[in-house]
């Protein structure tokens, strides 16, 4: 069996874990650029951000065999100052042209602030000028339901096509929205405040497969880089087809990522 | 979205096998935890919003319609239009909305 976790932030995982998901079968990791648990003081702290996902994490995946791509952004929590946001997102053009960068994210709201909303369509505004694919991070608890339909409606005020388009963490009460608008869908496997395994099951077979993902999101927080695997085991305890398994969690990133000519499996 | 009666791979007796055990603990961890709360001293006269909003949520457990995960987020999900200016001294997200009309302020 093989699997793509196309949300995970292996700069804060040790190298074990990237073992443990060769193991388990993990052939490719999208990591999306992120808040790193406290604010950076300066817009160089996020240029070797970049220059880390870029350069280094590539590298210390291919020794487990895994394909390592990238999406760079200023994510939303720390987008609060608008100038500061804009400093950085200066920095972002140039490295947009690597071979592992596959777009902008993950962009989004926090709070849902209208210092977060200006640099959430800035952030568009940089991926139509660029021509970019964009994955979108969406708020938390109670602030998810509003967030996500204030980051559905920017980006349907770009010209950027939904279809181009992954929102990431829907539960229960978002997903149905983001499919009918047009948009990916991904589910985010946590241990305890986010989408477990079985509700991920749960909304697959009330929403169908189509145009719909599961991730770890693992980060420096409680989280578990082998939350995909684990959701596939659930999905084949409860007598879902391999096919269906195989959709949800190799093909369908696949297919939403190869839409971008720079993400490839092979060589 | 598709018709959801179904959908699961499993017949009802094969989810409750499957499931019964964990989901049993897990309403025992529910009374439990309001029994803890009654044991509690209250702070002040009104009602914590987390917990009116709990209890709310699980009415929708019992009044027998279908899709009760997504009424139980809907119901704990923030409603309000107002957009704040800056997240400046705001609280990381608390699980339930905040009730009273703030002009933008922390919620
Ligand atoms: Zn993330």
């Amino acid at each position: 069996m093989r699997y793509i976790d196309p949300h995970i932030h292996m700069v804060s995982r040790t190298t074990d874990d990237y073992q443990r998901m060769a193991q388990a079968g993990c052939v490719a990791v999208t990591e999306p650029a992120f808040w790193a648990g406290f604010d950076r003081s300066s817009a160089q702290g996020f240029f070797d951000y970049y220059r880390q996902l870029t350069e280094y994490e590539p590298k210390r995946a291919a020794q487990f065999g895994i394909r390592h791509f990238t999406w760079l952004c200023i994510n939303p929590k720390e987008a609060d100052d608008p100038g500061f946001a804009r400093e950085v997102i200066s920095i972002i053009p140039d490295f947009l042209e690597r071979e592992t960068v596959l777009g902008i994210g993950e962009i989004g709201l926090n709070k849902n602030t209208r210092n977060e909303l200006i640099i959430l369509e800035e952030q568009i505004a940089l991926a139509e000028k660029y021509n970019q694919m964009v994955l979108v991070h969406t708020p938390h608890l109670e602030d998810k339901l509003k967030g996500t339909r204030l980051i559905m409606d920017a980006i349907s005020a770009s010209s950027i096509e939904p279809g181009r388009v992954l929102i990431d963490h829907v539960e229960e009460h978002t997903v149905g929205e983001v499919l009918d608008r047009g948009f990916w869908a991904g589910m985010t496997l946590y241990p305890d405040t986010k989408c477990t395994p079985e509700r991920a099951a749960d909304i697959i077979e009330m929403y169908g497969t189509e145009r719909l993902w599961m991730n770890s999101a693992g980060d420096w927080g409680c989280s578990d880089p082998l939350a995909v695997p684990k959701a596939r085991l659930e999905m084949a305890r409860r007598g879902h087809s391999a096919e269906t398994i195989d959709t949800v969690t190799f093909g369908n990133p696949q297919c939403f990522l190869s839409q971008c000519e720079k993400f490839r499996l092979e060589d | 979205m598709s018709d959801p009666i179904f959908s699961c791979p499993q017949n009802r007796e094969e989810v409750i096998n499957t499931y019964f055990m964990e989901h049993r603990a897990k309403l025992i961890d529910l009374a439990a935890y309001l029994d803890r709360l009654d044991r509690a001293r209250p702070v002040g006269d009104d009602a914590d919003f987390r917990d009116t909003a709990f209890r709310d949520a699980i009415a929708i457990l019992t009044d027998g319609q279908s899709q009760r995960a997504r009424r139980i987020l809907d119901l704990l999900s923030d409603h309000s239009t107002a957009m704040p200016q800056s997240a400046d001294g705001m609280k990381g997200a608390l699980g339930a909305p905040h009730r009273v009309s703030t002009e933008g302020g922390a919620a």
